[in-house]
């Protein structure tokens, strides 16, 4: 493995090197040990998931513990790993549900905000049990990880084309 | 942008103010493409919120879509050399 100077200005872009190296030994792990010889459909779509989730965990893995959203992604993985149902993402927070459920009831009153902030929590990873201030906090780097994680699939895909 | 009053005065939960939730609603629309070059100040936290989601949904379909399109090309990296190339593209 190369180890090409790093500017580290920003921790976003160790963030995004760490995120590359992982996603990249991933694919490789893939790859070899499903060589693609005569690719059926089926393979093709095992591979797509494998590569999706080599995709999402990198990311999970690169962030660490740092991000409440991390942390439930992280032990949802580790759930998935252990034959036992039932074990669930033990995630801390501050100022827990108390809020949800009083805004919850008065969704009438309250409209937009509120009655959204439902939807955006089962996107977020871990995003039912936060508060209003760490889902929004967590959101931002959410979206901000995931556009990393396009970027450099899509830097992927280029060289690919480009080596082929 | 409107500012939504969801401070609760229900005992035992600390309020949280609204300027913290302009601030971290106006942070998150700095990160919507589409609301960003709109240029409108007048943007209500409920739309950012909306717009927000919508583009969640539109990067794990971009993820999704691009998974596949590696699952297809897949055979033909070699990751050393990706590596390199992918880290120097992305960081000049």
């Amino acid at each position: 493995m190369m180890n090409t100077p790093q500017q580290v200005k920003n921790p976003s872009s160790s963030l995004k090197s760490r995120f590359i190296t992982r996603f990249l030994g991933a694919l490789t792990k893939i790859n070899a040990e499903d060589p693609i010889s005569s690719p059926s459909p089926t393979r093709i779509f095992q591979r797509y998931r494998r590569i999706k989730v080599a995709s999402n965990k990198s990311m999970a893995y690169s962030v660490r513990s740092r991000r409440i959203w991390s942390r439930a992604m992280l032990s949802r993985f580790r759930s998935r790993r252990s034959a036992f149902s039932g074990r669930r993402s033990s995630v801390k927070t501050t100022n827990c549900t108390t809020i949800n459920v009083t805004i919850n009831e008065n969704k009438t009153a309250k409209g937009g905000l509120d009655m959204q902030t439902d939807e955006l929590r089962e996107l977020v990873p871990g995003g039912e049990a936060m508060d209003v201030c760490n889902l929004l906090d967590e959101t931002a780097h959410y979206i901000k990880c995931l556009t990393t994680q396009v970027q450099v699939m899509r830097k992927i895909v280029d060289f690919c084309h480009l080596s082929k | 942008m409107s500012s939504r009053r969801s401070r609760q005065s229900t005992a035992g939960v600390s309020s949280i103010s609204d300027d913290q939730i302009i601030e971290l609603v106006s942070k998150l629309r700095q990160l919507l493409p589409e609301i960003r070059d709109r240029r409108s100040d007048k943007v209500s936290a409920s739309k950012v919120l909306q717009e927000t989601c919508n583009y969640i949904r539109s990067l794990h379909r971009e993820v999704d879509d691009l998974s596949e399109r590696l699952s297809q090309l897949l055979a033909t990296i070699d990751a050393d050399s990706a590596e390199a190339a992918i880290i120097r593209s992305l960081i000049m």
